[in-house]
């Protein structure tokens, strides 16, 4: 408390306000003592019981939900599938399109640069269609056997499509994650006199899976959402995913709100369930390394203090 | 030197330069180790000492000149065809090296960095290979850590494992690339030490590139003095670092001893 400005002001501060707690003061430090995990659940509640008390207005049919929920949960299998396929197509795309976009081919470079530019430049919605509608007209155009290998089902083009796509941009992941592996770590293998792709497979690949996980992991939970785009293709009677049944069943009784409401929250589940798993490994692999080609199994420990400068 | 015993040999460096988009490290080098030689290189930093070692195995693609080891010759300069990308690839095979900064594969243990070479690029049985690991590891006083991670080891044990990785492939001559630089002080002389009994007892062909000049006096066949990319002086230890016949030498000594 020093009085700032210069002079001679020898005038004594002025008392402070007499204090006096007013109703507002009170409500903030009650509020202070109440933890704020707690003030969180409320909020939570709050939302969902007006959402709750909206769908009631809006005539809620709940016995409907419940009947059908099944039918709709029934796509889980497929919307699971046709993610799981995808981003393993997605996966060997990103890789091969990073190591092209590392490498000095010409070929290569440019193969891959059309590639992530084309997929990355477009609606995965068009590429959808493009794959499923398109396609067969180029295969009847060149004839046997084409007209039979690019008619593709509704399945398969949701898949080819939607890895095609994710590799695009999974191919920038997989490129940091390969740049993140020290340039030493390149010098050492290739003074042991490895090739290229010895030097690709036993030494940087490995070490830029660590790295690729977890994005690739959040890739994997976004295309579990994608997938839903996959019904736009038309129906496919038995394999149907999630929002196909959704629709279907909703257009039918119109319960459209009903059925999608359900459709969301099992979507909403799922992607809780795989967000959990997604940061129960980000954590393991941050504490260790990844071993080999096998994947994930944590083999390094906290190193002791004060070891070494790395 | 014995330059007449040609095929005695090791490593051959004829005419080497290099340079970095237009600056000149390397000016004109002619190097010849013969087996089971230590050749101490030393001189300021950016002297280009360095670089010449990186160019004998071609990390560092030398400007002009030849590189000879063990009999594979290799010209520098020109496109890296898929036959010379070959012959880096048998040369590099022959010549160990050791980095400054260890550069041990982080994901495997201690034997499998020493093994990966013999596994990997030599295609050993892996059975063999740990067998000879094992040993390896006992040579550079490292038995217990086999199966520890790099990043519980210190620097000193890290460089250790970084020699016998480049050990195993039962290479020609070993290239030492600063290898106690990075190094606390209290951790270099177990690495000098592996150093000592590489030339004293496995009569290892080395060319060595450090600021140790205890150890230089104690092993080395040959010391070289670089200065501006150049090799302005070299000679028996006792004859460099009592007798140096440059004033760049003299200087050089004065100030690091």
């Amino acid at each position: 408390m020093t009085t700032s400005e210069g002079g001679g002001a020898h005038a004594a501060p002025p008392p402070p306000p007499v204090h006096q707690r007013s109703r507002r003061e009170d409500l903030e430090l009650f509020s202070s003592r109440v933890p704020f995990a707690l003030k969180l659940v409320a909020v939570w509640v709050a939302i969902l019981g007006s959402l709750v008390a909206l769908f009631a207005a809006a005539g809620f049919d709940t016995a409907w939900m419940r009947d059908h929920a099944g039918f709709i949960a029934r796509g889980v299998t497929w919307t699971i599938v046709i993610a799981a396929c995808a981003i393993v197509l997605a996966c060997i795309l990103a890789l091969l399109g990073a190591l092209g976009r590392l490498s000095r081919n010409p070929v290569a470079v440019g193969l891959t640069s059309f590639y992530t530019s084309f997929f990355r430049g477009t609606p995965l919605i068009v590429q959808l269609f493009l794959i499923y509608l398109a396609l067969p007209q180029i295969g009847i155009a060149l004839g046997a056997p084409w007209d039979d290998v690019l008619t593709l089902d509704v399945l398969t083009a949701g898949i080819i499509a939607l890895g095609l796509n994710y590799g695009a941009y999974m191919t920038e992941i997989f490129r940091a994650g390969i740049q993140s592996v020290g340039h030493g770590q390149s010098e050492a293998a290739e003074a042991l006199g490895m090739t290229y792709s010895q030097k690709m497979r036993r030494v940087v690949i490995p070490q830029a899976v660590r790295v690729i996980i977890p994005p690739a992991g959040n890739e994997f939970i976004a295309m579990l959402k994608d997938t839903a785009l996959v019904s736009f293709l038309g129906v496919s009677i038995e394999r149907m995913e999630i929002f196909r049944r959704a629709q279907l069943a909703g257009r039918r009784d119109f319960r459209n709100l009903e059925a999608l409401i359900v459709a969301a929250l099992i979507y909403w589940g799922l992607t809780t369930i795989f967000q959990y798993f997604q940061l129960r490994l980000e954590r393991r692999l941050s504490k260790g390394y990844v071993r080999g080609t096998a994947g994930v199994a944590v083999a390094g420990e906290r190193r002791a203090p004060g070891t070494e400068k790395r | 030197m014995t330059s007449t015993l040609d095929d005695h040999a090791d490593v051959r460096v004829h005419g080497l330069w290099k340079s970095f988009s237009g600056h000149e490290v390397l000016r004109g080098i002619d190097l010849e180790i013969d087996g089971g030689d230590v050749v101490v290189v030393f001189g300021r930093s950016g002297s280009g000492k360095s670089t010449l070692l990186r160019c004998i195995n071609f990390l560092e693609e030398p400007t002009e000149g030849t590189i000879e080891v063990a009999g594979i010759r290799v010209e520098g300069g020109g496109h890296r065809t898929r036959r010379k990308r070959e012959q880096i690839r048998q040369l590099r095979i022959r010549t160990g090296m050791v980095f400054q900064d260890f550069n041990l594969f982080p994901h495997l243990t201690a034997l499998e960095n020493v093994i990966e070479g013999l596994v990997t690029v030599l295609r050993r049985p892996r059975r063999e290979a740990e067998l000879a690991g094992r040993e390896l590891l006992e040579l550079v006083g490292l038995p217990e850590k086999a199966e520890s991670f790099p990043i519980q080891l210190s620097g000193g044990q890290q460089q250790r494992i970084a020699i016998a990785r480049a050990l195993a492939m039962n290479p020609r001559v070993m290239l030492f690339d600063e290898p106690t630089s990075a190094l606390d002080p209290e951790l270099i002389g177990e690495v000098l030490g592996v150093m000592r009994r590489l030339a004293k007892e496995l009569h290892m062909t080395m060319l060595v590139v450090t600021h140790e000049m205890g150890f230089a006096r104690e092993v080395a066949s040959r010391m070289v003095f670089m200065s501006d990319g150049q090799i302005i002086e070299e000679g028996p230890p006792a004859q460099v670092l009592g007798d140096p016949q440059r004033p760049e030498t003299r200087r050089f000594l004065q100030a690091v001893l």
